[in-house]
């Protein structure tokens, strides 16, 4: 089981947390349909880190934005939901 | 080859057994083959097995990064079944299953496909609703399909918990008598001794790193074991898909997520069919060898580690728990995991890239091992002529872009909502 920081509550277990889907599937509201067809139904699916939100579902409700391993599972980076995670 | 029969087994009986030859052979890769097949999985064998048996090719080599079978193909429930709601699905399923019944003779290799019927239990009116509407859209197709009242499903299963007060009341089942098991690896092992003696050549230990292109088209792969030119490239490697695509500079609608699985120590016979629950999400059957096999939740995000999460394997022994309590003392002894290609309808993807000369098998979802046959023979006949088989054009991967999603369960393009 992963530990997940959380940025407003500190490390907690992975089974407060739900993930959600990968940063580069949110797509604007006005974005033309082939990003939009893009984002919404195609993923980069990295044998690798990628960014990916989750939700503190259990704790404090936040939507976070964590960098996660696909292979180790290692989390080198969690930030809050801010602009960065808009496209 | 030499044929496999019962008399083969008693000369060797009277001769030490010094009579046996390896099953396929292990050959260096040559330089150019029509085509190649990425994935030495059951569908990548079959795919080979049908493109030199149905359609005459020769010049065809499966490249495997491991060893035949280590990926998906061995770490399944093994769970045979055609019952699709949707008709491009269940069509599908079922050619599938028919080959799956004639599988043995075919190969001359037993997969000990045992069709012993494939169960999903309902736990409320709704639930029977679904079923209903499940097995009729079947039967519309010719496909076997007996909706159960409670009283015949406990007949069929007397350790189910029956009960008024249970933790998920059984309301009544939908049964497929001609679903069942079917041994994972000997199905990886048949194909591969069938195509090997066809004259395909079987490359394990040979891990695909790059595409070698000419202008737009695919003209060969990288390997760790060097370069090799091809006609018609095939990926076939399951949850690996997007990784490999994305050597081609494809994005697919795939996202890769760990399944889980477990068997417990083998006890007689208790279990007779495969049960599944139309609310629950746990199958339980038990294995020729007398484990109990369990399968539940995919961890719901993405992954490539071939290892999960305990908290999901006690989700699905919990459920299991409760529907068959006298399961209950049993001591697991051995879990494992794949990586599943997650698609976005939960539907596979077979066909054509935008890529020339390549194209692609995956998107299985946690339900490929079912499909091995079909998938092989749709699948060679798509890489043999260029165009889609009509069991498999409704599975094109530009199926997204066109709005012809194929969403079995209805609950939309997501890969972890399924």
């Amino acid at each position: 089981m992963m530990q997940i920081t959380c940025p407003h509550c500190g490390p907690r277990s992975q089974s407060e947390f739900v993930y959600g889907r990968t940063v580069d599937s949110v797509v604007a509201l006005d974005a033309p349909a082939d990003q939009a067809m893009t984002a919404l139904f195609t993923r980069t699916n990295p044998r690798g880190p990628d960014d990916e939100i989750w939700r503190h579902t259990y704790g404090c409700r936040a939507w976070i934005v964590i960098t996660r391993h696909r292979v180790t599972n290692e989390i080198t980076a969690t930030r809050a939901v801010g602009s960065e995670a808009l496209p | 080859m030499s044929r496999y029969s019962a008399l083969g087994l008693l000369r060797g009986a009277l001769t030490g057994h010094k009579h046996w030859q390896p099953a396929w052979r292990d050959p260096e890769p040559k330089s150019h083959y029509d085509i190649l097949i990425i994935g030495g999985g059951g569908h990548g064998l079959a795919t080979a097995y049908y493109l030199a048996k149905v359609h005459g090719l020769r010049n065809i080599a499966v490249l495997e990064k491991g060893w035949i079978g280590g990926g998906n193909t061995g770490r399944n429930t093994t769970i045979v079944r055609s019952n699709y709601r949707l008709e491009p699905l269940h069509n599908f399923y079922e050619f599938g299953l028919k080959l799956w019944h004639g599988l043995s003779d075919e190969l001359n290799y037993n997969v000990m496909f045992s069709p012993r019927g494939a169960m999903f239990l309902g736990h409320s009116d709704a639930d029977m609703v679904k079923l209903a509407e499940r097995g009729d859209a079947m039967r519309c197709d010719g496909i076997d399909a007996d909706l159960l009242s409670r009283d015949e499903v406990a007949k069929l299963e007397p350790l189910l918990d029956m009960s008024r007060d249970a933790r998920f009341p059984i309301e009544g089942g939908l049964i497929q008598r001609r679903g069942g098991t079917a041994r994972h690896d000997a199905v990886a092992w048949g194909y591969a001794r069938g195509a090997d003696s066809l004259g395909v050549d079987i490359i394990q230990k040979c891990e695909v790193t790059g595409f070698v292109r000419d202008g737009d088209a695919v003209v060969g792969v990288e390997t760790t074991r060097g370069r090799i030119g091809a006609g018609r490239v095939g990926i076939c490697v399951a949850g690996h898909s997007g990784h490999v695509a994305a050597m081609a500079g494809l994005k697919l609608p795939v996202e890769s997520q760990t399944l889980q699985a477990m068997v417990t120590e083998g006890v007689k016979p208790m279990i007779n069919t495969v049960i599944m629950s139309q609310s629950l999400h746990c199958y339980i059957s038990q294995s020729d060898k007398g484990g109990i096999v369990f399968g539940g939740d995919p961890d719901n995000w993405p992954s490539y580690a071939q290892r999960g999460d305990p908290s999901i394997m006690e989700g699905a022994v919990a459920q299991g728990l409760a529907l068959v309590p006298a399961l209950s003392r049993l001591r697991m002894v051995r879990t494992w995991s794949g990586v599943t290609d997650m698609s976005f309808d939960g539907t596979p993807i077979i066909g054509e890239t935008p890529v020339p000369n390549l194209y692609i098998n995956g998107g299985w979802c946690y339900g490929g091992f079912k499909a091995t046959p079909a998938s092989g023979w749709t699948y060679a006949h798509t890489l043999a002529t260029g165009k889609p088989h009509p069991l498999n054009a409704p599975f094109a991967l530009d199926r997204f872009e066109r709005g012809a999603t194929i969403d079995e369960t209805g609950s939309g393009p997501m890969p972890n909502s399924r």
